[in-house]
Order: structure tokens, then sequence, then C-alpha cells
């Protein structure tokens, strides 16, 4: 009975979680400090700052942010890195700028860019996409240069005009890269976005985590970060999990 | 006038030691309908041969011309792998190749007379490699081709197959005729598909013979025909031979 329960990867997930919570909380209770609140107390504060309305709009400040700034990222990187990953001239120009973009410190382009611009949301989304751009850059033009030769002679053979060549040829070669440009950017990105609110903004998650910093109030910190740990694992399991299972159908 | 008229001066290919000429002035007339088979040793460079025909490679001196007055000419290439795209099923795959209206009767015909109308709605890479050169030659025929180019398709296929697609490429070609340019270096396989034999020297490629084949259509099928024109013709030039 127990053996065939593991078996399904859904209780299993729900085990794992539940054993994590149980962990914690042995500890809070061996602790007993208030700087490790237990996972009861965390969930309380969580459902407070649902109901009095303050995490959601802080959360959806963040997430907004979010998805301004990854589409923005994702475009750019997409049409620079499909560029540089296609001509070899451009690409041994801006390799160098590439280099330098990808190691300059998070930190250095938020601070850059709020001094340069000002306190202001544009300056907060720059900062973002030229943290995320580099990485978006590389992986596709990674993938540009993995194209197959074989199907693009064949393509030229039967002239596939270029919005063909791009969305049967092209698309579905570039789908993995995208999708592993996708996730690792969310993951790199919502980290930055929190440093970019710390600094210099007046609502969003990390606004708010530097608030709670200053309060010494780690019951809401944690209950901040399981919020958006839940958001986040949400758009994993309901737009990017189906949008591959749909592209890859064609996989024996 | 012909359907094809291929005169290549020179085709060389550069690397950092030195140049090699694959192709020295090679000049081919072909008429229309007519089934060519080039035949050569491997590396000759007739895949090269072709893909200059394809417009697909430019680096050459000379001139590739085919006959077409209303529109620009449509080229169908089987190639030597498939190449069907593995994220679109058998039918998009084909239907892929027309630029607005779908000859969707067409492909239904081509479908069934090459047995593929069951698997249509499957994805390449779930059939056997020789289903998946059948759907490139329907992919190549559906376009209605101002010339079809071939090269060396059923290599790499167990016999019985390979003379299952053979007989069916014969029969689809006898019913919708097209210039044709087939690569091959079986000689067997030439002779029962082709109308014309052209065999090819080793690099740099030059015309070595041109031969008429004039078998029945109703005896390409039979091997002992084929082996008889075979063998008088190894009699008559022993330099065949040498490039087989």
């Amino acid at each position: 009975m127990s053996s065939r329960l593991l078996q399904h990867p859904q209780s299993l997930a729900l085990l794992s979680l539940l054993a994590f919570s149980g962990l914690w909380h042995l500890l809070a209770i061996l602790l007993h400090s208030n700087s490790l609140p237990s996972p009861l107390t965390v969930a309380a504060v969580l459902w407070q700052a649902i109901l009095s309305g303050e995490l959601p709009y802080h959360l959806g400040a963040t997430l907004l942010r979010l998805i301004v700034s990854f589409t923005i990222a994702m475009l750019l990187g997409c049409a620079i890195g499909i560029a540089l990953g296609r001509h070899k001239t451009l690409d041994g120009f801006f390799d160098n700028w590439l280099v330098i973009f990808l190691n300059i410190p998070a930190l250095v382009t938020i601070i850059l860019c709020y001094v340069w611009l000002g306190l202001e949301e544009s300056a907060a989304i720059l900062a973002v996409v030229i943290n995320k751009l580099p990485n978006v850059i590389v992986t596709i033009r990674e993938g540009t240069r993995s194209l197959n030769r074989d199907l693009q002679e064949m393509a030229q053979c039967y002239r596939f005009s270029r919005s063909k060549t791009l969305r049967h040829l092209i698309w579905p070669q570039l789908h993995p890269f995208v999708m592993a440009a996708t996730r690792s950017g969310l993951a790199l990105i919502w980290k930055i976005i929190l440093v970019v609110e710390l600094l210099g903004r007046s609502n969003g998650m990390g606004y708010q985590l530097h608030l709670f910093f200053q309060l010494f109030d780690v019951a809401s910190l944690l209950a901040y970060t399981v919020a958006f740990i839940t958001v986040i694992q949400l758009i994993e399991w309901l737009i990017l999990k189906p949008i591959d299972r749909k592209a890859l159908q064609w996989r024996r | 006038m012909s359907a094809l008229q291929i005169q290549i001066a020179n085709k060389s290919f550069h690397n950092p030691q030195r140049q090699i000429c694959t192709i020295r002035n090679l000049q081919l007339e072909v008429a229309a309908n007519q089934f060519v088979c080039l035949v050569g040793p491997s590396g000759c460079g007739k895949t090269t041969l072709l893909n200059i025909v394809a417009g697909l490679d430019t680096q050459f001196a000379g001139k590739v011309s085919i006959a077409n007055q209303e529109r620009t000419p449509h080229i169908g290439y089987v190639f030597q792998n498939p190449r069907l795209l593995p994220w679109r099923t058998v039918r998009e795959n084909i239907e892929l190749v027309f630029d607005n209206r779908i000859a969707t009767q067409l492909i239904d015909e081509l479908l069934t007379s090459l047995q593929l109308t069951e698997v249509q709605h499957s994805y390449p890479e779930r059939l056997s490699l020789g289903m998946q050169r059948r759907v490139a030659i329907i992919r190549a025929f559906a376009i209605n081709p101002d010339i079809l180019l071939m090269d060396e398709p059923f290599v790499s296929l167990d016999a019985p197959s390979a003379r299952q697609i053979r007989n069916a490429l014969r029969e689809l070609w006898q019913q919708r005729p097209h210039t044709v340019l087939f690569v091959s270096h079986d000689l067997r396989e030439a002779i029962a598909l082709a109308d014309r034999l052209i065999f090819l020297s080793a690099s740099p490629m030059q015309i070595v013979a041109d031969i008429a084949v004039n078998i029945a259509p109703q005896l390409r099928n039979d091997s002992n025909a084929i082996e008889a024109f075979r063998d008088h013709l190894l009699l008559d030039y022993p330099a065949i031979n040498r490039l087989l």
C-alpha cells in the first residue's frame, strides 16, 4: 500500500513537502526563538497579509515588473541571439561586448541605472533587462549555431518564405533553448528585481523585505518568500510544462 | 528545347592546403520528361552537381538553365537522407512545400499510390526509413517540379524495400512524367529506372559515356532483362567497369 503510494509522483511530491515542513516545525520548537517562527505562525501571517491586501499589492507590483522585463529581455535576446548565431562577423565583433556585460555584477548595473536615470520605474526595468539579456543572447546564439543545415537546404530548395522558415524550421529547433533561457531567466530575474526594489522602489517584494528586515519580522519575511515561491511554481506547472508537452509531442 | 541545360566550366573547393577541382568542362542537356541516371564512383561530385542544379551551391563557373516560361522553375529534391521536419506530421511536411493553394487531391493520390495514407498524420520519426524516403518522394512530386533531383534515395535500405520503392517510383513517374536527374552508384538500379545513363569519372568529374536504355516499361521489373542489358553494356564499354 505505502510503496504504491510512493510510486505516484504527486503523492511523493506532497510527502516530501510535508517532510520539509515537519523538519522546519521541529527545528522551530527546539530553538524556540523569534528568528525562526514555526510554519504554522508563518501560515497565519501569510493568511493575514493576503486578507489585508498588502501581499497581493506588493506581489502584483513585483510580478508586473517581472513580466515586463522578462518579455523585453526574451524578445530582444532572441533577436540578437539569432543574428549573432547566423552572422560570423557580427558575432566576432560583439562577442567581447557580451563577455563584458555577462561579467558586470548585477548590483553595479542597478546602481548605475538609478544614478543615470533617477529612481524611476524605467531605470528599474532597464537594470533587470541589462542583467538578463546577455544570458538569453548566449543561449539563443548557441541554439542558432546548432541549427540543422540539411533542413535549411531543403527549405531553400523548396522556396520556403522567411516567415515559413522561421515558424516551421527555426522555431521548433530553438524551442529547447528558449525554454532553457525562460527557466533560468525567471529564476534570475526575480532575484534581481528584489534587489532593484530594495534599492530604489517604494513598492514590491524587495521593498517589503527591506521593511521586514528593519523590523526583524522574520515571520512576514518567510510568509512573502513562501508566496513568491508558490507563484513561480505555478508558472512552471500551469504555463511552461504544458507548452513543453505540446511542443515535444513529436518526439519518440 | 531541352528541359535542362548544364554547362559547368569549373567547380572547385577551397581548403587551406590546396584547391580541389571537382568538376571541369561538364556539359549536359536533358530533354523534357527524360529520366537520367548519373552513375559514378562515390566522391566524384555527383551530389555537388545536384546542389548546383538545385541552386543550393552558387560558387562555380558556368551556367544552369531550367526551362519554364511561366514561372520560376520548381525544383523537387529527394536528398540522400529524407530531410523531413520531425516536428511536423507526414501530411504537414508535404503541405509545407506549397505556397498558397495546397493541391489536396494530388497529395491524396500520391499518398495512396505510395501506400502512406494510413500514416499521413504520424510524425516522421515513428516511421521506418523506407517510409520516410517515400514521403520525401511524394513531397518532391507534389509541387509538380520542372526538374526532379534524386540523390541516391534508396541507399542503406534492405534489398526488398529498395526494390519495392524503386518499382513504385518507376510507376509514379510513368503516370506523371517529369524530367529527372537521379544519382546512383548501383548500375542495376540505374538500368531499371533510367531512359539514359550517364557515366561520370572520378574527380575532376567528366562524362565518360552517355547511353540510352531501351528496355520496354513492362520489362523494367524483370531482373533477367536488367541483367542482360548490364552484361551487354559492360562488354561494349569496358571502361565503365573501373567506375563501379
